[in-house]
């Protein structure tokens, strides 16, 4: 299998392409280390900070962004939202308070990135 | 009343440059903001990304913009939400409207302008059809859904490959809206290669170059929209027109820095930036007004706002205290061959504590290029680029003991091809 990424590291972006074959990976493209150890992360697990918004009743905003407080893996992206989506949160909250936590067991939080005060 | 320093926006330029100011000794500082609260757009920027250069983690805007909220709070510097400034003039009286005090007049020892930017919008790219519903910058749309709590859409074309618009695509998938695709005019994107990489490959969004939208369909709510493929003067190819059915259109198609004020205060404005003419330390041309930040020139990390807002907000507050030399020992800097412009636009070497970080943008890709500083035909220092992209801010540092050493003529800033041995 090859796959084709762009490093996100630095400017340059790199255009890699990746081979896994039988538990072997091979980077090409690459101009450094960092290239590589993204591209290997990106076939292996990839994985991503998710960032949404959640409803809140009885502040000063209808809505608190959050974040989840570390990497969670590319493909909980939807579902981290879909869950953020079902709760509603009273007023007031902190920076950094956590709402959700251990989403789906994965050791990961969803923390508030702003605060809100009471309306 | 009379204040040392009045910052006008409470945005991260803003923040920084009222901390700075008051760390270096200004007493009285002055931010006046007429949003609701302090933050600036940085509020609505929930995603993350910001801080890697100042705090070395990755911050979301809000996350960002608090830890300069709370050092605000810390040196109990002062704030006016919800007041807008009106007017300002050469000798630094301000006028601003206030919710409850009506039309106030403030005068400053030193003013620092931190408006920002604003987004092109749909009137300046004069795309004909009717007023539909659904049309928005993505800048709008992006308060609203961050902000606000409304969804804007369901179908979704993105006009323009800036980092609000690829942001923004990334947001409206997550939230469960179709963006069938993102439009560039130029074959190039203007956004950042991470944002392409994590916005739209992460969800398969096309993105396409060369194109644009020609045609707005919809009489209440927008309906779909002609795109078409351009000609390499940038001119649609009509037989290249389609049609893409959607309730939605974004713009992200560059930002303007804020300068309204600026300009009725007389202050020369470079008209490449369109942001006020500045010198190293980030004074414009008129004496003890300051700039600093996106109505400067629009900068791709906010990180870098915050490097460039710290030299105005610790100069006004030199100003204040009669410590800015003046001997107009001053060099132009001037960009040539690839370098659309350069930030500051004046070097007085006396005035540079240790080192000028100067800021520009090319006006094409460049691969395997040297970005080379010369005065009088020599050069002073040369920097060498992999590549280079209009889409991203690129940056040389000067040290003072060089500055020092210039006797005449300007400061040039060239692309020089690296020829192979």
């Amino acid at each position: 299998m090859i796959k084709k990424i762009i490093c996100i590291n630095c400017p340059l972006g790199c255009e890699m392409e990746v081979l896994k074959d039988d538990g072997i990976i091979k980077v090409s493209g690459n101009t450094c280390k960092k290239g590589e150890d993204y591209a290997i992360a990106e076939i292996m697990d990839p994985k991503r900070i998710v960032t949404t918004t959640a409803k809140v009743i009885g502040g000063d905003r209808e809505v608190v962004p959050v974040k989840t407080d570390k990497e969670i893996s590319k493909s909980f992206m939807f579902d981290v939202v879909a869950e953020v989506n079902r709760h509603i949160f009273s007023a007031p909250l902190y920076v950094g308070q956590v709402l959700i936590e251990n989403i789906f067991d994965t050791g990961v939080n969803v923390i508030a990135t702003d605060f809100i005060n009471r309306k | 009343m009379i204040r040392d320093v009045v910052v006008i926006g409470g945005g991260p330029a803003g923040l920084a440059a009222a901390i700075e100011a008051k760390k270096n000794g200004a007493e009285d500082v002055l931010i006046i903001e007429r949003d609701k609260r302090l933050g600036g757009i940085l509020q609505q920027c929930i995603h993350n990304g910001f801080g890697l250069h100042i705090f070395k983690e990755q911050l979301t805007g809000p996350e960002y913009a608090n830890r300069f909220i709370d050092e605000v709070k810390n040196y109990k510097i002062d704030y006016m939400l919800d007041t807008m400034v009106i007017k300002i003039d050469k000798d630094r009286n301000i006028i601003a409207l206030t919710p409850n005090d009506g039309i106030i007049n403030i005068k400053s020892k030193a003013i620092v302008l931190t408006m920002g930017c604003r987004e092109r919008t749909r009137g300046a790219l004069n795309i004909p059809g009717n007023r539909p519903s659904g049309i928005f910058t993505a800048g709008a749309a992006q308060r609203f859904i961050n902000m606000e709590g409304y969804m804007v859409g369901k179908k979704v074309v993105v006009l323009g490959s800036g980092d609000i618009g690829l942001i923004m695509a990334r947001r409206m998938t997550l939230e469960g809206a179709e963006v069938k695709m993102v439009l560039e005019l130029m074959p190039y994107s203007t956004g950042l290669k991470r944002n392409i990489a994590q916005c739209l490959h992460d969800f398969d969004i096309p993105l396409y170059f060369n194109h644009t939208v020609v045609r707005i369909h919809g009489r209440k709510r927008l309906e779909g929209v002609t795109i078409a493929e351009v000609d390499s003067e940038r001119k649609p190819i009509k037989e290249t027109e389609r049609f893409v059915e959607c309730d939605t259109l974004l713009l992200s198609v560059g930002l303007i820095p804020e300068n309204e004020l600026t300009r009725e205060a007389n202050i020369p404005i470079d008209n490449i930036t369109s942001g006020p003419i500045v010198d190293e330390s980030m004074q414009t041309m008129v004496e003890g007004i300051f700039a600093c930040g996106n109505v400067v020139h629009v900068h791709d990390l906010v990180d870098y706002v915050t490097f460039e807002s710290r030299i105005a907000g610790r100069s006004a507050a030199k100003f204040v205290k009669g410590q800015l030399s003046f001997n107009d020992k001053s060099f132009k800097t001037k960009g040539t061959y690839g370098i659309r412009y350069v930030v500051p636009h004046r070097i007085d070497p006396l005035n540079v504590d240790d080192s000028v970080n100067f800021f520009m943008r090319v006006d094409n890709v460049y691969k395997n290029v040297y970005l080379t500083v010369k005065n009088n035909g020599q050069i002073i220092t040369k920097v060498r680029k992999a590549i280079v992209t209009p889409g991203e801010m690129e940056s040389v540092v000067v040290k003072r003991s060089i500055l020092e050493k210039l006797n005449k003529g300007d400061i040039e800033f060239t692309l020089e091809e690296i020829k192979n041995d």
